[in-house]
């Protein structure tokens, strides 16, 4: 009996939440115009791109953006929220509407437009390699077959690697840390050999640490930042775009990317097409 | 469900590496554990002083804190490494001393309570008859002792096999490492993979405590 009222509630959890999904189909222009307040989901542990200081302020690629966008919609910064969106709850925040809209180096995929819609891209970047600076027999994809290789849990950049070596690689080969962060010292250490996921994330991190690490700029994928939306909002979607090619073409961009990669900025040399839909 | 059932290989591949990683901590800890007791009841003072400051010390210390000095600690900065071309064997390897090491210093406490059921007379008796220390603990007080602390040992045992987990802090690939990635893999199936990786520890700890219920019930010391 006692189970049985147990199992029910569970299942009430579990249909609660999804039920609450589809609430609230304004546009996010309309919120901005009238509240002057928006709430966006950003990382706060990945430095270069979203990271919370001990002061309790935010930093980042993906701050610089976000500000910018919402500067662009009318909100002043201090009408600006920012809210950790983590890699797994990135979708749910967007459709429960806990956030306005996510910018956490997000990458557009088919996958995740049938639940949520894109703006941007505002930076492309792919998979790639770190490696120490004095490294030089790693240049590519294909050479990590015999070397150790440190990823982030939760990462699909591990993934990549492990469905192209095969499951003994990836039980001799790749340690799975809890975030990239924590891969850094293994690499310093010699434990492995590369890190490897996104070159701009790398470049983050790498950018605390000058001249002990190097990227090997043979990316082998293709990751599209974009900003995260609700589904059906086409008007912010346009909104947004039009926020972003201004960005692209005051110079603005440039200068965020500098700012926040440092010397890994020159990986970056153009804005990236606009992808309107 | 279905991204449960797509993923089983690898849920069952998880909870194989969670029960190895239980039982081989298990059994270590179960042995030093039982040193440590032997120690904190011997009549040398250096041992007892020993025995309490490692259990006191490890016994408060957060296992998450112990898991990383031996991943971080041990592994990275000290290059105690038990497979020079294995990541994941040496990950294992580092991960179980530290949960053994934890797990010993509670297995310690409840061999010394066990301890504390048996008789001052069975010791003294075992004494008289020209035993020593050892084969005193050995032959008279550890069999009835043991016997009389099943039920705590069997609560252990399912608080490590939920403690291994925590090794996903240094990259060890059981359940809870697993479910992270499968999240990432399966945005939209959150709540059914959680609940399956729930399961998947009632199935393992539930008979756990069954048995050991019906172990220490059957082998109790009739007196």
């Amino acid at each position: 009996m006692r189970f049985g009222t147990c199992m029910l509630v569970l299942a009430a959890m579990a249909t609660s939440l999804t039920a609450c999904a589809n609430s609230g189909a304004s546009s996010i222009v309309d919120k901005a115009k009238d509240d002057k307040k928006l709430t966006i989901g950003i990382k706060i542990d990945q430095p270069g791109w979203g990271l919370k200081k001990p002061d309790g302020t935010y930093e980042g690629m993906d701050v610089d953006v976000a500000r910018y966008i919402a500067k662009e919609l009318g909100v002043p910064e201090s009408g600006i929220t920012f809210k950790e969106a983590q890699s797994a709850n990135r979708e749910p925040f967007i459709q429960q509407g806990q956030v306005d809209m996510v910018l956490a180096t997000y990458s557009i995929t088919d996958e995740r437009k049938k639940k949520i819609s894109f703006a941007g891209p505002y930076l492309v970047t792919g998979q790639d390699i770190l490696v120490r600076a004095d490294d030089t027999s790693i240049t590519g994809e294909d050479s990590l077959k015999d070397k150790k290789v440190c990823g982030a849990q939760g990462s699909s950049s591990p993934k990549r690697l492990a469905d192209k070596f095969g499951p003994d690689w990836e039980s001799k080969n790749l340690t799975q840390q809890q975030g990239y962060g924590a891969c850094l010292p293994l690499l310093q250490n010699k434990q492995v050999d590369a890190i490897s996921t996104d070159a701009t994330i790398l470049a983050g991190f790498a950018k605390q640490l000058p001249g002990q690490f190097k990227l090997v700029g043979q990316p082998f994928s293709t990751e599209k930042y974009g900003v995260g939306l609700k589904m059906d909002d086409k008007a912010g979607r346009d909104a947004i775009n039009n926020a972003l090619d201004k960005m692209f073409k005051d110079g603005t961009w440039r200068k965020i990317v500098d700012a926040n990669l440092g010397e890994f900025g020159k990986f970056f040399a153009t804005p990236p097409p606009l992808e309107r839909y | 469900m279905e991204a449960v059932v797509d993923e089983l290989p690898v849920i069952l591949h998880a909870f194989w590496l969670t029960v190895r990683l239980t039982v081989i901590s298990g059994l270590i800890a179960l042995a030093w554990g039982t040193v440590l007791a032997a120690m904190r009841v011997s009549p040398l003072p250096v041992l007892r002083a020993a025995a309490a400051i490692y259990v006191n010390v490890l016994r408060n210390t957060p296992l998450t804190l112990i898991i990383v000095f031996c991943g971080l600690g041990l592994g990275t900065v000290m290059d105690v490494q038990f497979s020079r071309d294995d990541l994941s064997v040496n990950n294992f390897w580092l991960s179980t001393i530290g949960l053994s090491a934890y797990t010993a210093a509670f297995v310690c406490e409840v061999i010394r309570s066990g301890v504390n059921t048996v008789p001052m007379g069975q010791a003294e008796a075992a004494r008289s008859i020209g035993l020593t220390f050892l084969q005193t603990l050995r032959l008279v007080i550890l069999p009835q002792a043991v016997r009389a602390v099943i039920a705590p040992l069997g609560s252990l045992l399912i608080a490590l096999t939920k403690n291994t987990t925590v090794a996903a802090a240094i990259g060890v690939a059981e359940a809870a490492l697993r479910m992270k990635n499968l999240f990432d893999a399966h945005g939209d199936a959150v709540i059914p993979l959680f609940l399956g990786f729930a399961a998947g520890f009632v199935v393992l700890t539930l008979p756990v405590g069954l048995l050991f219920g019906w172990l220490s019930r059957r082998l109790a010391v009739a007196r």
